[in-house]
């Protein structure tokens, strides 16, 4: 295996500093390092950022291989540093059974890019009403630790209690994709001035919160953990803010797009605006904001959800939702909550690495930049500004909110255990 | 002008004002034996209706046809559309034949803005989901104005199911630009929320209004509302919100009544007031026609007089 010497490092934005990575291991850090057998990675100007962890994204391998594969995400991943992606079980068969979760194990182990965690169904075919053979999926080779029925909200309080009790016996995690189903049928747009003007079906904010405080109450009451999906509204922030000071094990997660854009993009009805949980307010993005600051939301996750070109050129109504988001979404968080003094390198590493690591029970990620340490590293250059231009993605699909959108920052290296993935900003 | 109509808050006071001038002078044109003009002769006005609305087709259809415009009928039904063909695919298709003007009947909110994107035609919203109608709106306040002369200042007072109501939001945007001063009447559910952020009133109570209205235009409640805990019944709705005698009676002697059509006699409006001389139902109908012509007039041939030689 290649050894790799990193020059002048900023890791976490800090002093210029050396990496040495052997054997798929930081070997050692320092200034001024030699090592002559090395390959030299100038990486001077730039940042070193543990390798990044997504907790939600949809690979859609295996069944809607037209909008991503698992080699397509990954190497999305890739571009956007990460090292390490969740991968949503609602695929087609959906990952309801040990087989499936193994298949796109597998499929990302071939891949090489990034490691995929294959995410579990909840239920049987996440459809809500029995539960997935959790036990199995935990026991296979995908050694399944955080299950989910996203797309869909575990509605039934009585399924949902016995899953969080259940994956107890693997310390495994629910992650609730929060959606009340009834206040939402048909519901298109986030309730307010912009539904009401655009004629848009409403979506309201309670429809979250409401599921996200029975969930916090069922976990506490069995205690178990509980990761909250997509947090996208100010009164969801309230309730896990007081979850978490009960010292229930609740976390959260908000996406790179709900950081940064709001419901008044809406009114071109171009579809590319759609996605579930809807956009919100400005007022929403400043309690996401500020809870993602504090801690209240552990990480950010992408929930990168690929869709071909036709299934968003329709009438709102008709569109599929969702956004691709892992080619942008370090630079949306620079945007967001590094550029407006929010948060430091060091916190992004924490909210982007280390904590959805801890969540998801990922030992070989997340882990600080140190010697001993898998080298698992983003060297990132946050000097640099530039739109955003779908056409040079690596996900096969194109559905970007940020299109011709000036963002600051660009990965230029990603290494996963010792090996670049992405080097000079090219996958490698 | 825009070069499109998909909102009645695409229109300045002075567009709307030109409008309803323009629709003044044309509806000297269809008392004539002969109702038509040269004016759009040679433009293609492409009726594209995804919505059964006969009554709203053939208004375009009679208003591009008396501006001697060729109208091409595009519906839904039988065509590739019901076989699922997208309206991108369709929009192309149209664009590819040359339309100069699309009319679009639409049941998702946002269609018309969809197809502006594909299309170099003007666009023309004859109705999108629950958004906005806005020769609707235009075709009222051109009705309001016949009767009752100038909008400005004037209290209008619009009944029903806001919530889902294209014609409510449009006449909203439109009487609030040219100074009429509107309010909403409907049962709390049937309200969008955030509605107080609209340029209006709005009121529970129906009786507390009535007495101040110049004009009140009751919206029709879609059977599909019953079922669906918006109100406990149709009677109950009846009333507390229809406009029956009793309530007719309490209005003042020039306020009028309107309805966009269709209605549901006896639900949102008796009969005997849907009947009465002082409802412009019918009139409404034949003032669609002509409000139309001058919306197609304007986008489509603007330049030259809208009356031409033939005076």
């Amino acid at each position: 295996m290649s050894t790799y010497l990193i020059k002048n490092a900023q890791i976490l934005g800090g002093d210029a500093q050396d990496i040495l990575i052997r054997d798929g291991e930081i070997a050692a850090i320092g200034r001024e390092l030699g090592e002559a057998a090395a390959q030299t990675v100038d990486a001077q100007g730039l940042i070193a950022l543990p390798g990044l962890v997504d907790l939600h994204t949809h690979l859609r391998e295996p069944g809607r291989e037209d909008a991503e594969t698992v080699e397509s995400g990954t190497r999305a991943a890739a571009r956007g540093g990460f090292t390490a992606v969740h991968a949503m079980a609602n695929t087609h068969p959906v990952a309801d059974t040990a087989g499936v979760v193994e298949q796109v194990w597998r499929l990302g182990a071939e891949a090489g890019y990034c490691d995929v965690q294959p995410v579990g169904a909840v239920t049987q075919g996440i459809e809500g009403r029995q539960l997935a053979e959790l036990g199995a999926m935990a026991d296979s080779a995908a050694r399944v630790r955080v299950f989910s029925d996203d797309g869909h909200c575990v509605s039934d309080a009585v399924i949902m209690r016995r899953a969080l009790e259940y994956v107890k016996a693997f310390d495994g995690v629910i992650a609730q994709h929060a959606q009340e189903p009834r206040l939402t049928e048909g519901a298109q747009l986030n309730e307010g001035v912009m539904s009401a003007k655009l004629g848009l079906r409403g979506w309201p904010a309670v429809a979250e919160e409401a599921i996200i405080a029975r969930d916090c109450l069922l976990a506490a009451h069995v205690g178990s953990r509980l990761h909250v999906c997509h947090v996208s509204t100010a009164g969801s922030v309230e309730i896990i803010r007081w979850a978490k000071s009960k010292g229930w094990q609740v976390t959260a997660e908000v996406t790179p797009h709900h950081l940064l854009l709001d419901d008044t993009l809406a009114e071109s009805y171009d579809p590319i605006y759609k996605v579930n949980p809807p956009l919100r307010t400005r007022e929403d993005i400043a309690a996401l904001r500020d809870a993602l600051a504090d801690g209240t939301i552990d990480c950010v996750a992408t929930d990168h959800a690929p869709h071909s070109l036709e299934t968003k050129e329709t009438e709102w109504a008709e569109a599929s939702m969702g956004m691709v988001g892992l080619e942008t979404a370090l630079s949306v968080v620079h945007e967001a909550m590094v550029e407006t003094g929010l948060l430091d390198w060091a916190g992004v590493a924490d909210r982007m690495s280390y904590r959805p690591a801890q969540i998801g029970r990922l030992a070989g990620h997340g882990r600080p930049l140190e010697a001993g340490a898998p080298a698992n590293i983003t060297l990132y250059d946050p000097d640099v500004r530039a739109a955003v231009d779908p056409a040079n993605f690596a996900s096969k699909s194109r559905n970007t909110p940020y299109a011709g959108l000036e963002l600051p920052g660009r990965v230029i290296a990603t290494f996963l255990r010792g090996r670049p993935t992405v080097l000079e900003g090219k996958l490698h | 002008m825009k070069r499109h109509l998909i909102s009645a808050a695409d229109l300045t006071r002075d567009d709307a004002l030109l409008i309803l001038d323009t629709a003044e002078e044309l509806a000297q044109i269809s008392s004539r034996s002969i109702k038509k003009l040269p004016t759009l002769r040679g433009r293609t006005v492409v009726n594209l209706f995804f919505e059964d609305s006969t009554r709203t087709r053939i208004s375009f259809e009679a208003a591009a046809k008396r501006l001697s415009a060729d109208v091409i009928n595009f519906s839904a039904k039988g065509s590739s559309v019901s076989k699922g063909e997208s309206l991108k695919d369709t929009a192309l298709t149209l664009e590819a034949m040359g339309a100069d003007g699309v009319v679009i009947r639409h049941g998702a909110s946002g269609a018309p803005h969809r197809l502006a994107t594909w299309v170099h035609g003007s666009v023309v919203n004859a109705g999108d989901g629950t958004h906005e109608h806005p020769t609707q709106a235009l075709l009222d306040a051109f009705t309001m104005r016949r009767r009752l002369g100038d909008l400005e200042g004037r209290k209008i007072t619009i009944v029903g199911d806001v919530l889902h109501s294209r014609v409510a939001r449009s006449n909203v945007l439109l009487l609030h630009t040219l100074g009429a001063d509107v309010t909403l009447v409907a049962p709390p559910t049937l309200f969008p929320i955030a509605v107080d952020t609209w340029p209006c009133q709005i009121s529970y109570d129906l009786d507390a209004v009535l007495p101040k209205s110049d004009v009140v235009m009751m919206l029709r409640v879609q059977a599909e509302r019953m079922n669906a805990a918006y109100f406990p019944t149709a009677r109950e709705y009846s009333r507390r919100y229809g406009l029956d005698l009793a309530r007719f009676g309490r209005m003042q002697e020039h306020a009028i009544v309107m309805h966009p059509g269709p209605m549901v006699r006896g639900m949102e409006i008796a009969a005997e007031v849907a009947d009465s001389p002082r409802s412009t139902i019918v009139e409404q109908v034949a003032n669609g026609v002509t409000t139309r012509m001058a919306v197609l007039y304007l986008l489509l041939g603007g330049s030259e007089p809208a009356i031409g030689g033939d005076q």
